[in-house]
């Protein structure tokens, strides 16, 4: 089942004559853990909208392994093995870590399968396993209203990984981060990719150089240089556009 | 807590053989007050009702009442149909105000309610069937917060207006009254009253328990999880409408059932019941002993009540102006109603 590719080719959206996307072209192989960096507007979050089945491409071809995505909608792609973490956390306030993970995990989403559902050793220590992956096992029975920005963050990617995807795709994790949470988020979602891929979208350079990844910068909705953060850094192209101004 | 609770529901039981010790006696209690308490313990299973669906589900419903009042009549077309050649006009089957309004024979949806069984299905059916053609069409369209109140309190409205109507079939603005038995048993005798009492009692242990159990279970959390961040749960995989609407069916069957038990112990069930007023009040109890705890609502119905029971005697005209400030109060400065004043309290001495 793990192991899926991917695969986006000449995809562009095009709105009222706005090309937020424009032939886009990217692979992301399986376990691979990829950053995308660009300027405000050119198509970072359009590019995970398409993915997920939020904005249908005008033109190209979006394939997760064999399964075509623009075919797709949210909760089908959702069902498939893609999760996606917004910009702005939302978790359940008023529940504790251990039950957000618990809603998250994956089971029967039924109100019948709900009110029968009873907590089994194996999905206790798959919550108790997610809630040591991003760090809040000393925070397990708190309600998930009293953490702190980064926590909630943290938590929603733990949210996400109790869902067990095979492709996530993460949208700034560390916007409003201090810079130790930065820090621990880059070795974070280090650990988590590899049995699956990961996508991050992010502005934070020294972040992205801490995830010591592959990266890809978007310009205008395409494919601007991909490569080593060192070589996009010094690619001129990227420097003009982005580094530079 | 708990033993906190069991003492209650036990001096709530002892109130009817209290009652029936001779009335010189230190420990008597009066008829009025039975039948008062009995009252309230009605409002308390509509306040519990109420709670599911607005504390834990989000779902702020302005009419609940419309629930309490379609289980109360399902309750009286029984007790209608009981009267039999009784009547005024001592037609055998046709009730007094069919035969006054020219009525030859029984409308069809008053079949099968000289039936106890039939009726009391109907007490949980109808409301429940009107909660899920409402809550589905509702949900579905993903009306939410104050829209959601606004059409649940037109449904209630609407429900008024057709009920004081003459040709519904259901009395018009007199609705039923002058029952004469419930299961064999003539009504109005301190005997029936101490029955309807008990049943009463036990109805609101069992829905109390019901929803305590059902909100412990993950069904609960979804609930919670709905009410806090609605999309976010749908983005995780929730079907957000059909647990609403599975909250929302359940909710009116018990509020139904609250009605049922209303409207043999006062004697009369009429369009005024619909009153989208008495929906608001429903949401005041609740709020005023605390919305999304169980005990709250349950403690909201019987001290606001009490109160009027007080107040509407002692200075009739004043009872509004403190139900609206009571409600103002309550928003402003106790956003957890009176459970969260005891939690304060109590926490304030144990350190």
């Amino acid at each position: 089942m793990k192991g899926r590719a991917l695969y986006l080719d000449g995809v562009s959206v095009v709105f009222d004559g706005f090309r937020a996307l424009n032939n886009l072209s990217l692979i992301v192989e399986p376990g691979e853990l990829r950053a995308v960096i660009g300027p405000n507007g050119a198509g970072k979050t359009t590019m995970m909208d398409v993915i997920t089945g939020k904005t249908r491409p005008t033109a190209g071809t979006v394939r997760f392994g064999e399964a075509d995505l623009t075919r797709l909608d949210e909760p089908a792609i959702a069902t498939l093995g893609i999760g996606r973490k917004f910009q702005k956390p939302t978790v359940f306030d008023h529940l504790t870590v251990f039950e957000n993970l618990e809603l998250a995990l994956k089971a029967p989403r039924g109100a019948i399968a709900c009110v029968k559902w009873r907590l089994s050793g194996e999905a206790r220590d798959r919550i108790a396993r997610v809630t040591e992956e991003v760090g809040l096992l000393a925070r397990a029975h708190d309600p998930a209203g009293i953490l702190s920005h980064g926590q909630r963050q943290w938590l929603e990617i733990g949210m996400l990984l109790a869902q067990d995807p095979e492709l996530l795709l993460v949208d700034e994790p560390v916007a409003g981060m201090t810079d130790a949470e930065t820090e621990r988020t880059a070795a974070m979602l280090v650990g988590i990719a590899g049995p699956r891929s990961v996508v991050v979208v992010e502005h934070d350079l020294e972040f992205v150089r801490a995830l010591g990844r592959r990266v890809t910068v978007l310009h205008e909705g395409s494919v601007l240089s991909e490569g080593s953060i060192d070589h996009v850094q010094n690619d001129p192209r990227v420097i003009e556009v982005y580094l530079g101004r | 807590m708990r033993a906190g609770l069991g003492a209650a529901v036990g001096l709530l039981a002892l109130l009817p053989a209290l009652n029936a010790l001779p009335t010189d006696h230190a420990l008597h209690v009066s008829d009025f007050i039975v039948s008062v308490t009995g009252k309230w313990i009605c409002y308390a299973i509509l306040a519990l009702s109420l709670d599911l669906a607005w504390g834990y589900a989000g779902i702020l419903s302005l009419g609940h009442g419309a629930f309490f009042a379609l289980g109360g009549y399902a309750i009286g077309m029984h007790l209608m149909r009981l009267i039999g050649p009784r009547g005024a006009y001592g037609h055998p089957v046709l009730p007094d105000f069919m035969v006054f309004l020219g009525y030859t024979q029984l409308p069809w949806f008053w079949r099968g309610f000289e039936y106890f069984p039939y009726a009391a299905l109907m007490v949980l059916l109808v409301p429940g069937a009107l909660a899920l053609v409402v809550g589905f069409l509702a949900f579905r369209s993903r009306i939410t917060g104050v829209y959601l109140s606004i059409l649940t309190q037109a449904m209630t409205y609407a429900l008024m207006l057709a009920f004081f109507r003459n040709d519904m079939g259901f009395g018009g603005n007199n609705g039923f009254t002058d029952f004469k038995e419930l299961l064999g048993m003539p009504l109005a005798t301190p005997r029936a009253r101490a029955a309807l009492f008990y049943a009463s009692l036990v109805a609101l242990v069992a829905a109390f328990l019901i929803c305590s159990v059902l909100t412990r279970t993950k069904y609960g959390r979804v609930l919670t999880a709905i009410r806090d961040a609605e999309s976010r749960a749908r983005f995780l995989g929730y079907d957000t409408a059909r647990h609403k609407l599975f909250a929302f069916v359940l909710s009116a069957m018990l509020a139904g059932l609250a009605g049922a038990l209303y409207v043999p112990q006062v004697g009369i069930i009429n369009p005024g019941e619909f009153n989208p007023g008495n929906s608001i009040e429903a949401v005041i109890w609740v709020a005023v002993g605390g919305r999304g705890t169980l005990v709250g609502a349950v403690l909201g119905a019987f001290s606001v009540n009490a109160l009027k029971t007080w107040l509407t005697s002692a200075a009739p005209d004043l009872w509004l102006f403190a139900l609206g400030g009571l409600f103002v109060v309550v928003t402003l400065f106790l956003p957890r109603g009176l459970i969260g004043v005891f939690d304060r309290l109590r926490k304030g001495r144990a350190p």
